[in-house]
């Protein structure tokens, strides 16, 4: 079975949203126009919609993260879903249970979605493997392979300042080798279009198979910046790596840390990005974050309703015969 | 053969009863708010008869709907849009047909949710037999009687269109 076949259900409704590799530009488009909806709800005077009232959502983050946890929260309470975070460190598996003992725990519950965070790449996929019939699962990031949610957000980011895909150019810059945004990151933006996607960064970060990928690698800012109209930055994981891909972080700072000087090679309409959290003097300068073509922090404020619409689209789903039958067990 | 009904009759004969009647209820300033499609359709040609100052707000209920956990998501339409506070203002809610109700309870339940108005009038093109809840239109162009399984539908927006089926 192919790998993004688990995420359909029988009658090709999106059912898990696990990774963009493998999805059609249509269902990325559906989840920005749906994002679009509910973009409005933060301007309510009272910030929820009924839509999944009733459903249980659960956080099981087996990795620390501060803001996709909580714009996951906020998008299922904004949904008026109950939601339970499990902080795994605190969890039963510290004595000793194994992660499917307390999955079918959770089911048990009646629970109707995990969103998962891992630090192995896979995690998601496992879970949406063994779980009952009836339940959802959305990867919130797995190892160094996928963060689709993170992807899509920053699509629709990118759709508000830029609407037509098809005449972008876009450049990643930094650690792409162990970095899931920027798979998914270029899964997404070539699934919907963009005729140009680059890779800026040092040989050692740059992962094999680049023209599989869909991307043009650059070594150089200068080169790279030039003319782009949208400007990704990722932040150095430090805790990934390891051995010496690096010289120092002042070094990595003088060579692919974006400055005011570097962000002018790129159009000047162009819009800077980053998933956070950031690295202020080791990939980005203050002044660029803080500056007038930063939209970091709406990445964050969309980032609650794209999760939003995701949630409604694979909860809102007419459940099969054989899901039926799995809920009632 | 579909029936076919006159709109702008129908569209002209409602701005006539929605004048007098937000005369005889002293709502000032009133702030009127289409239901998306259809409802704002005919919300535009009553907020421009009627010359109103503030600008037409727009509703899209799909997330309010009662019946979300047996159909999904539908297609999406337009975002709501209400560009000013509810807060104290009479409201005029526009919809193109009034059936069961349930799309005027979910509009109700989303505009409680931008605030407290201070009174909902409810203004529809065609009131239909059907009703399912206790909702009935304050301004109707025309009363309909029709059958479970007939379906009477506005087709728009340039020209609007009402066909029975």
């Amino acid at each position: 079975m192919k790998q993004t076949d688990i995420q359909f259900d029988n009658n090709g409704m999106l059912r898990h949203f696990l990774t963009i590799d493998g999805l059609k530009r249509k269902t990325l488009t559906e989840i920005l126009d749906t994002a679009e909806n509910f973009a409005t709800v933060g301007t309510q005077q009272v910030k929820k919609v009924p839509l999944l009232r009733g459903k249980t959502i659960v956080n099981l983050f087996f990795e620390s993260s501060t803001r996709t946890r909580t714009t996951f929260e906020l998008a299922a309470k904004r949904l008026s879903a109950d939601v339970l975070n499990i902080n795994i460190d605190t969890s039963s598996t510290s004595k000793g249970e194994s992660l499917l003992d307390m999955l079918r725990n959770l089911e048990a519950m009646h629970c109707d979605m995990f969103v998962v965070r891992h630090n192995l790449s896979g995690a998601a996929h496992f879970i949406a493997n063994h779980v009952s019939p009836h339940i959802s699962v959305i990867n919130a990031g797995d190892g160094q392979h996928a963060h689709p949610t993170q992807a899509m957000l920053d699509m629709f980011t990118i759709r508000r300042h830029k609407q037509d895909f098809t005449k972008l150019r876009v450049a990643i810059v930094g650690d792409i080798m162990h970095s899931r945004v920027a798979r998914s990151q270029i899964h997404a933006l070539n699934t919907l279009g963009v005729p140009e996607v680059r890779a800026i960064a040092p040989n050692t970060l740059i992962p094999p198979g680049t023209d599989e990928l869909g991307i043009h690698v650059y070594h150089d800012m200068e080169q790279g910046l030039k003319d782009v109209d949208v400007v990704m930055m990722l932040r150095l994981q430090r805790e990934r790596m390891s051995g010496a891909l690096l010289p120092s972080e002042h070094e990595y700072f003088n060579t692919y840390g974006i400055t005011t000087e570097k962000l002018k090679l790129a159009k000047p309409d162009a819009i800077l990005m980053h998933p956070g959290p950031i690295n202020r003097g080791v990939e980005i300068e203050s002044a660029v974050a803080d500056g007038p073509q930063s939209v970091i922090l709406e990445q964050v404020t969309n980032g609650i309703a794209v999760r939003m619409a995701i949630m409604s689209m694979v909860l809102g789903r007419q459940p099969s015969g054989d899901e039926q039958e799995g809920r009632n067990k | 053969m579909p029936q076919q009904q006159n709109v702008s009759t129908l569209l002209n004969a409602m701005a006539t009863d929605l004048n007098s009647y937000i005369a005889k209820n002293n709502l000032t300033n009133p702030h009127m708010i289409g239901i998306h499609t259809g409802g704002v359709w005919v919300a535009e040609a009553l907020h421009a008869a009627l010359k109103l100052e503030q600008p037409l707000g727009s509703l899209n209920i799909s997330f309010y709907r009662d019946d979300f956990t047996r159909v999904g998501m539908h297609p999406q339409v337009q975002p709501s849009s209400l560009p000013f506070t509810v807060d104290d203002q009479h409201i005029i809610l526009v919809d193109d047909v009034l059936h069961t109700g349930r799309t005027i309870r979910a509009a109700l339940n989303e505009i409680f949710d931008y605030g407290r108005p201070a009174s909902v009038t409810l203004a529809v093109l065609i009131e239909r037999s059907g009703k399912e809840l206790p909702i009935a239109a304050d301004i109707a162009g025309k009363k309909i009687d029709l059958k479970m399984g007939q379906h009477i539908k506005l087709t728009g927006p340039d020209p609007l269109k009402l066909e029975i089926q």
